[in-house]
């Protein structure tokens, strides 16, 4: 018996020493840290995709404590910003959504192949023999390294062996516009509705021989933009999205249907029962799609309006709203 | 008896060379069209000398480039420049190409001399004619080859090795030329000798290749400071590493030039090349190609214009049939061809027609860890670590794994029972590893 209690003693004496002492290095020898760390550590999303430009959630937890941008987590978004502020006590950046977008129609019914490719079945793999087996040198090859590199199952490649991006799941995280070797997915503005899907700068005819959704640099997009927005260089359309409206005409008028737009119904202007008969809206409208006599009061043709919101802006009386 | 030299790992392709190992070279068709390429070699792409409509001699230099690391190119017929333009290369990408049009009628530039011989012919002026004449190695790589007759300062060039290990299945060109012309390789193995004051020269040859051995053993009698030493026939017993691992037993340093072992490695063919340069004073405008395959009729070694679209020595050889491939070079290290509208180049040694049976794709399945990648693999790497590294994407372990000094020979995925791209995935790492450190 005597054994027992002797053994618990000792082994009970040796842990409250190491106890004493470990309590003791651990007020001696603590590292002073940040307590902002913990907590923005608890708003950050813990995807640890390092879109932000640091090693992971904790790195840019520790960069924001040293004074880094609080808007660089574009998994979060605007909601994480304005924690992140809070926490720091300092406004919120603003911040734009971005999304990921394949600037590229020319899946497998579009764009042909120059060869039967083999080898190893990625992008990367592919582009590394002889240029990749695409007729087309800037479109997209199909073997989903965007797919695989995407965290956030937001890419999917469809049947035509193009990838397709939901832009509700993307984050913005970048991964996608790093694993692909052709440089084929841009980020752009979650606002910016309508795109130029075409990296090609071939000559139209030359674009014309390998595939049927390319921009040919016909121009047609430059004619009929009334923002002087969209132009073409190199053979290629782009748009100026500090001067797109989302107007949709260019959308139209495209012949290959490069250019798509995700701007479903929008709200018509409507004129209101302030309108004095000014015509300045009239004479803004690029459409044409206002109509009215002098000191009378105007009215929208909603089949015409492509929702540009140029009138609104323009209206003295402030009488026109988008409905 | 003295076992023959070689090196570690490799391994023991079926060579089947059966069908062009007897066959004299003859002549190919010189077609009507021939595509120049302004880049058929390594370094810097040619700029070219001459506008379209231009009418251009045989021999005449039609491109150029200022460059060190650069060699000239030559029309290898008479006739008139139609197109300067991009054109569907062995690289798999279209590049900049001169295209001449055939007269049939052979008319020769005047050579820049009359050719002199080796004991005129002081040793700068063999470097200064094989730059004109256009020379690169002829073995495959295509380096230029006045750059490597002039080593680098402070160092000392004692042994030149001449490549003759054609360790390629199924090519036969390097062959055929060690037996027909025996006395042309020696005289350029010497005229390379005394470019660089170099004591020693040794031709390296594959102990099965017993008559080329004795022919040229029976051409050197006269020059005691020559060698033919017989190699162990295993692949890839003719690349440059190996070559002067088995030869001098020293092993060459990743990145660091064999002249810096005081040795200097050229290919038979690029010899002869150097010997014709010098007697003649004609520049590089032939070359000897294999052609073979299953799917091909009448197999050949053929002696090509330069120039001559790969579609029209297949069509001389006679197909059985749509091939399943055509490769440019041998099996293990060529490169499948897109477009039979690709010239053959200087460094065109062998065209090969396989059967749609031999081109499937293989089936791969996982791999089993047996490590016989490791075993064959002649640089003593371990291909299984670094593929799979590069499969999920870690580049820093793949280099830690030391990818880039691969050789990209192939013996790992050739042995593998998996079927695994090996060296497909070390290739992808060594490009991404070379790419970032350019950064």
């Amino acid at each position: 018996m005597i054994r027992v209690i002797t053994a618990i003693s000792i082994l009970g004496g040796i842990g409250a020493l190491f106890g004493a002492l470990l309590a003791y290095a651990a007020k001696r020898f603590a590292v002073e840290t940040d307590p902002r760390v913990d907590q923005l550590l608890g708003v950050l999303p813990g995807a640890n995709c390092g879109a932000c430009g640091y090693p992971g959630c904790s790195g840019y937890a520790a960069a924001i404590a040293q004074g880094a941008p609080t808007n660089l987590c574009p998994v979060g978004g605007a909601s994480v910003a304005a924690k992140v502020a809070e926490i720091m006590g300092v406004a919120a950046d603003t911040m734009e959504r971005q999304v990921a977008t394949v600037y590229c129609r020319g899946g497998k019914a579009e764009c042909g192949t120059r060869f039967q490719y083999d080898g190893i079945p990625t992008c990367k793999a592919a582009q590394a023999v002889g240029g990749g087996d695409k007729l087309c040198t800037y479109g997209c090859l199909g073997y989903g390294d965007c797919f695989r590199a995407c965290t956030f199952d937001a890419i999917h490649m469809d049947e035509n062996g193009l990838p397709v991006i939901d832009e509700d799941k993307c984050t913005g995280c970048k991964r996608c516009v790093l694993a692909c070797p052709r440089n084929i997915i841009g980020m752009r503005p979650a606002s910016a509705l309508v795109q130029v899907r075409c990296l090609s700068e071939a000559k139209g005819r030359d674009v014309r021989a390998i595939c049927s959704a390319g921009c040919i640099g016909c121009g047609l997009c430059e004619k009929a933009c009334p923002f002087d927005a969209i132009h073409v260089h190199n053979n290629l359309a782009s748009i100026d999205y500090s001067k797109c409206r989302n107007c949709g005409l260019c959308v139209s008028k495209c012949p290959t249907k490069v250019i798509v737009e995700q701007l479903g119904t929008r709200p018509k202007a409507v004129i209101g029962d302030d309108c004095v008969g000014c015509t300045v809206c009239k004479k803004a409208c690029p459409v044409g799609a206002i109509s009215g006599e002098l000191k009378a009061k105007h009215v929208v043709d909603p089949d015409k309006c492509v929702s540009c919101k140029l009138c609104v802006e323009k209206c003295p009386k402030k009488t026109i709203t988008m409905q | 008896m003295t076992k023959a030299k070689t090196f570690g790992g490799g391994i023991h392709p079926r060579y089947n060379k059966e069908r062009t190992l007897n066959l004299p070279i003859v002549d190919a068709v010189v077609p009507k069209e021939l595509v120049f390429p302004l880049s058929q070699h390594i370094g810097a792409p040619c700029q070219p000398l001459v506008k379209v409509g231009e009418r251009v001699l045989k021999g005449q230099k039609i491109a150029d480039s200022d460059a060190p690391i650069s060699a000239p190119i030559h029309s290898s017929v008479s006739g008139q420049v139609v197109a300067i333009e991009k054109r569907p290369h062995c690289s798999g990408q279209d590049t900049m190409a001169i295209v001449v049009s055939n007269d049939g009628l052979d008319e020769e530039a005047v050579p820049a001399s009359t050719g002199t011989s080796i004991e005129n012919v002081p040793a700068d002026e063999i470097v200064r004619i094989v730059r004109e004449a256009g020379i690169v190695g002829m073995g495959g790589a295509g380096f230029p080859t006045h750059y490597k007759m002039v080593p680098p300062a402070g160092t000392k060039v004692e042994m030149v090795v001449l490549n003759g290990a054609e360790c390629e299945p199924y090519l036969t060109a390097d062959y055929r030329l060690m037996m027909e012309e025996s006395e042309q390789v020696v005289l350029g193995l010497r005229l390379l000798m005394k470019a660089l004051g170099a004591d020693k020269g040794c031709i390296g040859v594959e102990e099965d290749k017993s008559e080329a051995i004795a022919a040229l053993k029976q051409a050197r009698e006269a020059f005691p400071d020559i060698e033919v030493i017989p190699l162990q026939v295993k692949y890839p017993q003719g690349s440059e590493f190996m070559l002067i691992r088995a030869i001098t037993g020293k092993e060459l340093p990743v990145g660091r030039l064999p002249a810096e072992l005081g040795v200097i490695v050229n290919n038979v063919a690029t010899a002869v090349a150097v010997a014709n340069a010098v007697t003649t004073g004609k520049p590089l405008v032939e070359r000897v190609v294999t052609v073979s395959g299953s799917m091909v009729e009448r197999p050949q070694n053929l002696r090509v214009r330069l120039g001559t679209p790969v579609g029209a020595l297949l069509e001389q050889c006679g197909l059985k049939g749509q091939p399943g491939k055509v490769i440019k070079g041998g099996p293990m290290m060529g490169v499948t061809l897109a477009n039979l509208d690709v010239p053959v180049i200087k460094t065109t040694c062998g065209l090969l027609a396989l059967s749609p049976e031999e081109a499937e794709p293989l089936e791969i399945s996982p791999c089993i860890r047996c490590g016989r990648c490791v075993d064959v693999c002649p640089m003593r790497l371990q291909p299984v670590f670094i593929a799979q590294f590069v499969e999920r994407g870690m580049l820093e372990q793949a280099e830690a794994y030391n990818a880039t000094d691969c050789r990209e020979c192939g013996c790992c995925s050739y042995i593998c029972p998996a079927r695994r791209p090996l060296v497909q995935n070390i290739r992808l790492a060594k490009s991404a590893i070379l790419a970032k450190r350019r950064k």
